[in-house]
C-alpha cells in the first residue's frame, strides 16, 4: 500500500496522556428505600396483566435477481410414427392406419369411448349446462366498499439518462398496448447524449419495450390513430410532426418539414374524425394551430393564429400548450394556452379572426390539461396552475366549479370514460387524485401517492379501470382502480348533469348581477344630464332615506335620555331647582326637537313614498 | 361397429368434427384436415396426459374418465382410453 499523504503532529502538541489506573470500587450514593413515601400509593391487589406466550418470529424479505422470459411459440410437426413409416407417403400412412383400424382393441376402445362421447353430447345439445338461472336479476352493486386503487405494474425508461414521460396514448383496439412518449421538458437542459426514442410497451411485458421509435428529436407527445391502429402520430421537441406505421418499422414514416412546422415544441397533437383518416392537427407555443394531412407533410393544410386580438399578429399571439377536440362536436375545438387562456375555436369559420370564438380565463399559469366531459360537452375540465376547474359553455365569466388550491402544482388532468362525475389529476409531488363529484366536492374521493418524483401525464384507458401515469424519471405506472369508480353508479347521470346545471345557474346568477352592478358605475362615471338628474333623484332618495333613518335613532336615543333625566330628578329632589331648569330646557328642546324632527322625518318620509 | 359408432357421432347436432388419436399421438381417424388435426392431436394428447397425472396424484384409485374443455366458440371433449383418444369438437346450442 502506498502512502498517499503523511500527517504529522508531535506528541507534545497533543494534549494531556491519558493514564488509566486501577482502583476499587467507591460507593458514591446510596439512597435507601424510604418506608413514608409508600405511604403514598396504595398497594393493587388483584393485578391484571396480559401475558403472551407464543412462538418468537422474525420477518425477513430477500430480493431475487430478475428472471428474464422469453415467449417464443414451438412448430410441432407430425411426429410419433413408427420408424418404418414415412409421414409423408400417403400410402404408407393409410396402410399404418388400416392396421391399426383392424386391432381388436381399436375397436373394443372405440365402441367404449363412443358410448361416452355419445352421452355427453346428447347432454350438451339437451341443456346448455352452464345455463345462467338468476340472469335477470341485474347484480345490484351496492358499493360501500370504499374506493381503492393499486398498482398492477411499472413501465421503467430503460435508458440510462432518464427522460421524462411526456405524453401516454393507449392502443385503440384491446388497450393491450401503451405508447409513452419521453423528452426533456426542461428549457435546453437535456443532456447530452439523452436518447431520443419513445417506446410501445406491452403491458405484459414491462421488462422490455415492444417497439421503439426513433424520431430524430425527443417526442413530447404521441397519439395512437383511433382508426388505424398502425399508425402514431408523434409531435416533436423541435417543432415537427412526425408519423409512424408500426409495420414499416421505427423509423419515421412521414415527417413535416422543418420551414412549415412549428417553432416551439408541439405539445398537442390530436387526430381529427375525417373519412380519411388522416388528418391531424396540432398545437405548439409558438402560437400557432395546424392542421395536417400525413399523405403530405410537406406542408400544413391551414394555420390558425391564436392571437385573441384577431389580428392575427403573432407578436401577439399566446403559447398553445393544450389542445382539445371532440369527435361529436367536430367543427369546434379548444386551445389551452400558457397564459391561462382556454381559447374556443371554430374550425369553419370564414375569415380567419373568426375562427376564434371566445376565451374562458380563470387560470394563473398555464393549462396543462383540457377535456370535455365525454357525457356532457357543454364542460370541460381545465388543469393548471394548483386548481383544477370545470367550466361551461355558456357562463365565459368564470369556471362554474373548481378545486381548493392544492400544495404542488396540477399537471395533468382527464375525465373518467365511464363515469360523468369522476376525474384523475395527478400532481407534481406524485399524487394522484380521484375526484368523485356525487362523492364528495371538495376534496378528492381517493388520493394516491404513486411515486416519488412528480407526475408529469395522465391516461384513463376506455373501460375507465386502468389508469396510466407518466413521471419525470421516464417510469409509467399502470393502476387499476376499484370497481366503485369504474362502474356507473343508477341515478349517476342524472345527478352529475343536475350538478352541472346548477353550478351553472349560480355562475349566470351572479354573472348577472356583476354586469348590473358593473353598469351601475359605469352610469356613475360617465355623467349625461339625464342619467345625472336619475342618479340625482336616486341619490336623494337614497339620501332622504338615510336621513330619515337617521332622525329615527336620533328621536329614540333622545327619548331615552329624557327618561334617564327624568329619573335623575326623581332620585334627587333637593336639587329640584337646578335640576327642573336644565331638566326642562332639556325637555322643551328635546320636546322641540322631537317635534322638529318629525316634521322633518315625516316630510322626509312623504318624500320618498311616490 | 367402428364405423357406424363414429358415424352416429359426426351426425349429430352441432358436433364440427371427430378424430382418434393413438398414445403415440399419431390421428387414426379423422373429419378434419390434416393440419388441424395433427395440431389438435399433439396439444391434446399432452393435456389429457397431465389431467390423468393430475387425477391420480390426487387419489391413486381414481382415474380420468372424461374431459371437457369449453371455450367460447365450441366444447372440445376427450374420451381418454388405455392406448387411444376419441376427440369431439361440438357447437353446443345455447
Amino acid at each position: 500500500m502506498e502512502i498517499v499523504y503523511v500527517y504529522v503532529k508531535k506528541r507534545s502538541e497533543f494534549g494531556k496522556q491519558c493514564n488509566f489506573s486501577d482502583r476499587q470500587a467507591e460507593l458514591n450514593i446510596d439512597i435507601t428505600p424510604n418506608p413514608e413515601l409508600a405511604a403514598l400509593y396504595m398497594e393493587r391487589n388483584p393485578v391484571d396483566k396480559g401475558v403472551q406466550c407464543s412462538a418468537s418470529m422474525s420477518e425477513h424479505e430477500a430480493n431475487t435477481e430478475r428472471f428474464e422470459m422469453e415467449n417464443c411459440g414451438v412448430n410441432h410437426i407430425e411426429g410419433g410414427w413408427p420408424k418404418d413409416v414415412n409421414p409423408l407417403e400417403l400410402e404408407q400412412t393409410i396402410r399404418f392406419r388400416k392396421k391399426v383400424e383392424k386391432d381388436e382393441n381399436y375397436i373394443n376402445a372405440i365402441t367404449q369411448l363412443g358410448l361416452i362421447m355419445e352421452h355427453c353430447i346428447k347432454q350438451n345439445n339437451a341443456i346448455d349446462i352452464y345455463q345462467e338461472y338468476f340472469d335477470e336479476e341485474e347484480s345490484v352493486e351496492v358499493t360501500e366498499e370504499a374506493p381503492s386503487a393499486k398498482t398492477i405494474n411499472v413501465f421503467r425508461d430503460p435508458q440510462d439518462i432518464k427522460r421524462t414521460a411526456t405524453h401516454l396514448s393507449w392502443h385503440p383496439d384491446g388497450n393491450k398496448k401503451l405508447a409513452v412518449a419521453y423528452s426533456c421538458l426542461k428549457f435546453q437542459q437535456a443532456p447530452m447524449g439523452m436518447s431520443h426514442e419513445s417506446y410501445i410497451w406491452d403491458l405484459e411485458n414491462p421488462n422490455r419495450p415492444e417497439i421503439t421509435l426513433k424520431p430524430s428529436s425527443p417526442l413530447v407527445t404521441l397519439e395512437y390513430n383511433p382508426k388505424d391502429s398502425h399508425v402514431l402520430l408523434g409531435g416533436c421537441y423541435n417543432g415537427q410532426i412526425a408519423c409512424w406505421d408500426i409495420r414499416k418499422g421505427s423509423l419515421v414514416a412521414e415527417l413535416s418539414t422543418i420551414e412549415f412546422s412549428h417553432r416551439d415544441p408541439v405539445y398537442g397533437t390530436i387526430w381529427l374524425q375525417s373519412k380519411t383518416g388522416t388528418e391531424c392537427f396540432s398545437a405548439s407555443t409558438d402560437g400557432q394551430v395546424m392542421w395536417w394531412d400525413i399523405r403530405k407533410m410537406s406542408e400544413p393544410m391551414e394555420v390558425v393564429v391564436m392571437d385573441i386580438t384577431r389580428k392575427e399578429q403573432l407578436a401577439n399571439a399566446l403559447g398553445a400548450i393544450s389542445l382539445e377536440f371532440e369527435s361529436t362536436l367536430p367543427t369546434k375545438f379548444m386551445v389551452g394556452t400558457e397564459q391561462g387562456i382556454v381559447i374556443s375555436c371554430n374550425r369553419k369559420a370564414k375569415t380567419s379572426a373568426e375562427k376564434i370564438v371566445c376565451t374562458y380565463s380563470g387560470h394563473h399559469g398555464p393549462i396543462y390539461a383540457l377535456q370535455r366531459n365525454p357525457f356532457y360537452p357543454k364542460n370541460f375540465l381545465t388543469v393548471g396552475d394548483w386548481t383544477a376547474r370545470i367550466w361551461s359553455e355558456d357562463s365565459r365569466e368564470s369556471s362554474i366549479m373548481w378545486t381548493k388550491y392544492h400544495m404542488a402544482y396540477l399537471t395533468d388532468g382527464a375525465w373518467s370514460p365511464v363515469r360523468p362525475a369522476v376525474f384523475f389529476t395527478t400532481k407534481m409531488d406524485g399524487t394522484l387524485d380521484i375526484w368523485d363529484l356525487v362523492f364528495k366536492q371538495c376534496d378528492p374521493a381517493l388520493s394516491l401517492k404513486v411515486c416519488d418524483d412528480a407526475l408529469f401525464c395522465l391516461r384513463v384507458q376506455d373501460n375507465g379501470c386502468l389508469i396510466a401515469c407518466g413521471s419525470q424519471l421516464g417510469t409509467t405506472t399502470l393502476l387499476e382502480v376499484s370497481s366503485g369508480l369504474s362502474t356507473l353508479q343508477k341515478n349517476e347521470k342524472n345527478i352529475a348533469s343536475s350538478i352541472f346545471e346548477r353550478e351553472t345557474r349560480r355562475e349566470k346568477i351572479l354573472e348577472v348581477k356583476h354586469r348590473e352592478m358593473r353598469l351601475k358605475e359605469k352610469g356613475k362615471t360617465e355623467g349625461r344630464e339625464d342619467d345625472q338628474k336619475e342618479d340625482e333623484l336616486a341619490l336623494n332618495l337614497d339620501d332622504l332615506v338615510s336621513k330619515a333613518e337617521e332622525e329615527f335613532y336620533e328621536v329614540i336615543y333622545s327619548e331615552l335620555k329624557r327618561k334617564e333625566a327624568e329619573a335623575m330628578k326623581k332620585t334627587a329632589k333637593p336639587r329640584k331647582s337646578l335640576s327642573l331648569e336644565p331638566g326642562e330646557e332639556t325637555e322643551r328642546a328635546a320636546g322641540e326637537e322631537e317635534e322638529e324632527k318629525d316634521e322633518d322625518g315625516d316630510e322626509g318620509r312623504e318624500d320618498t313614498s311616490p | 361397429e367402428v364405423e357406424e359408432t363414429l358415424k352416429r357421432i359426426q351426425s349429430h347436432k352441432g358436433v364440427i368434427g371427430t378424430m382418434v388419436v393413438n398414445a403415440e399421438g399419431i390421428p387414426i381417424r379423422t373429419t378434419l384436415d390434416n393440419s388441424t388435426t395433427v395440431q389438435y392431436a399433439g396439444l391434446l394428447h399432452q393435456l389429457t396426459m397431465k389431467a390423468k397425472s393430475t387425477v391420480r396424484d390426487i387419489d391413486p384409485q381414481n382415474d380420468l374418465t372424461f374431459l371437457r374443455i369449453r371455450s367460447k366458440k365450441h366444447e372440445i371433449m376427450v374420451a381418454p382410453d388405455k392406448e387411444y383418444l376419441l376427440i369431439v369438437i361440438q357447437n353446443p346450442c345455447e
